[in-house]
């Protein structure tokens, strides 16, 4: 935080923030300097943002014509759908509003990888992103549950048996969870309780996040060490205000382009029958967001394992700061990783496409072979890397490829010291 | 720690109070926890009593206990050989036709995969008993898992011929 004193220009704003430092904070966040080369893809934090409130006005509008009971909520998400003036407008945008959301949050973590934005000193900022993600997921999958169709059902059917394969409790957890002997009406409206409470508290986690940003700064696409401020950086207010809001524009033309032309097209046709829990649907699929993952738990043959590999897989990104070895940040200087990381995408595109088709066959061989790669690239990969890697010389600031001399002596110096050691 | 801290009576307080306050406060949780377990109307439904004088062999019903559904089968005599054929070592979860159904001719089980909880298709799979399509697990005309993920056979419910053609459940 820069440390210079604000002091408001008028009398009552100076009587007000020496009580409530409002227009400090406010100060702050407009003077805040940000490294002058961020490209689009930092602009996905502030998509965000505007994601989760969009989710929480649409929810909130939603909750007021939902009913949340086994032989009512289908109907009224159908009432909404029909009667409620723009209902049908305000259910699309938040059914599709949770997938625009995935689409930003990948793109935000998969940045966050290229530009090696969890490493030191951002560890905590990443790990309190992945539990942000954790609780989307939760969301997401009981959020999902909410309208009582068959997909609704037997997807909370198959994701709360998940913890059936914990030795000995697991069956009582799973009672427990459902409040009954199967998914049923007390599910039902525990989930909503829970939907309805978890955007809060990512609301808390995200204002953390940003908290934590704020102490070293944002990284930048080249990784290195920045003076702030200096001429490597440019105030929050208007610079990176004007772009990320650019890059909204461009972002809600695309969410408005499902919301009005393919609403459904993220869905699946099952949900539209009404939860039956005497027939399964043929092929159970989760939403595209969690395909990943659910090919890791499926290309494990024994239930317990799989159930584990898939938690796994999503809680070893907490230890990745410490599992990435190596010093330099950006995969810009980084020649094998930068192959590597693109590996990685492939990798786990092709995981989620194979956890969309019948587990069997050469799709369950290729599971199985993407699963192992995941985690050879954490467990393998990473920490090798580090050791083995030449990387390409670092510019000792952002202006210096294009000007010359460093603006950043002193971060330079750090640097090259700490590297002696 | 070279200098040892005699222990005061304040230690004392400040550790009772700890306990005191930690068993408070475990107790305070415990209802908030305890409500999300079935309630009273839920395990009042514990039993159904199912009339099967109409299911001829071959045929099979499904009825709901619990929120689950529950299959009814009364097994031809080609079925009832094949699952007393199979010899146990074949079996991952080994267990006799005979321990399955007690009166051969009806298998009474819950149709609830034991993998992830989907409800298995009857007269599907490569043992002519029942297949579950989620994740694809093979059951026998005993409801024994064979082949695929679950780890265990079709459950078997708590149930009694109350008279020759009534089934009570639970």
């Amino acid at each position: 935080m820069s440390e210079h004193e604000y002091q408001p220009k008028s009398k009552f704003g100076k009587w007000f923030n020496d009580r409530l430092p409002l227009l400090t904070l406010t100060n702050h966040l407009t003077d805040y300097p940000t490294p002058k080369n961020l490209n689009y893809w930092w602009t996905f934090g502030g998509i965000l943002t505007f994601c989760l409130i969009t989710q929480i006005i649409t929810g909130l509008v939603l909750a007021m014509h939902y009913i949340a009971h086994a032989d009512m909520a289908f109907n009224s998400v159908e009432h909404i759908m029909r009667d409620v003036n723009y209902g049908w407008l305000i259910r699309y945008i938040h059914a599709n509003g949770a997938s625009m959301f995935f689409l930003a949050v990948y793109i935000h973590i998969f940045r966050s990888l290229f530009y090696g934005s969890y490493k030191s000193p951002r560890e905590i900022i990443w790990i309190l992103g992945i539990i942000i993600y954790v609780l989307m997921m939760a969301a997401a999958f009981m959020g999902y549950v909410l309208p009582w169709g068959q997909m609704s059902f037997w997807g909370a059917t198959v994701i709360t048996n998940l913890f059936s394969a914990i030795p000995l409790v697991g069956e009582g957890i799973v009672t427990w969870l459902w409040g009954g002997y199967s998914v049923d009406n007390p599910t039902l409206t525990r989930f909503f309780t829970l939907h309805y409470l978890i955007p809060f508290l990512i609301l808390g986690l995200v204002v953390l996040h940003i908290w934590a940003l704020h102490i070293p700064g944002n990284n930048n696409p080249i990784g290195i060490d920045i003076k702030k401020p200096s001429k490597d950086t440019v105030s929050f207010h208007p610079y990176i205000v004007i772009k990320d809001l650019f890059a909204l524009l461009l972002f809600t033309i695309l969410f408005a382009a499902f919301v009005f032309y393919s609403p459904n097209v993220l869905g699946h046709a099952d949900n539209y029958i009404e939860a039956n829990p005497m027939v399964t649907p043929a092929h159970i699929v989760p939403e595209w967001y969690l395909l990943p993952f659910y090919a890791i738990l499926r290309s494990v043959p024994d239930k317990l394992m799989g159930v584990i590999a898939m938690l796994s897989a999503i809680f070893i990104l907490v230890a990745l700061p410490w599992l990435d070895t190596s010093k330099v940040r950006s995969a810009v200087f980084r020649p094998l990783y930068k192959q590597f990381y693109w590996i990685l995408v492939a990798d786990v595109l092709i995981l989620g496409y194979v956890g969309a088709m019948p587990a069997e066959g050469l799709y369950l061989l290729i599971a199985r072979i993407g699963t192992a790669y995941y985690f050879a690239h954490f467990l393998i990969i990473l920490p090798i890397l580090g050791k083995i890697e030449k990387t390409t010389p670092l510019p000792l600031s952002i202006t210096e490829p294009i000007f010359g001399g460093s603006l950043n002596a002193e971060p330079v110096r750090n640097r090259e010291n700490s590297q002696k050691l | 720690m070279s200098d040892q801290k005699k222990v005061e009576r304040r230690d004392f307080i400040f550790t009772a109070s700890t306990v005191v306050g930690v068993v408070g406060i475990g107790a305070a949780a415990w209802p908030l926890i305890d409500q999300m377990n079935p309630d009273a109307s839920v395990k009042a439904l514990a039993t159904t009593e199912v009339d099967v004088s109409s299911v001829q062999p071959g045929q099979s019903i499904t009825v709901l206990w619990r929120g689950k559904p529950v299959f009814i089968k009364r097994r031809t005599e080609n079925e009832i050989m094949e699952a007393k054929s199979v010899s146990l070592n074949e079996l991952k979860d080994p267990q006799k036709d005979e321990d399955r159904a007690t009166n051969p001719e009806w298998l009474v089980m819950l149709g609830v995969c034991t993998h992830l909880g989907c409800v298995p298709l009857a007269d599907k799979g490569d043992y002519n008993g029942w297949f579950c399509p989620c994740h694809g697990s093979h059951y026998d005309t005993s409801g024994r898992i064979r082949k695929g993920p679950a780890p265990t056979n079709l459950e078997i419910p708590k149930y009694k011929f109350v008279n020759s053609k009534t089934i009570m459940i639970g």
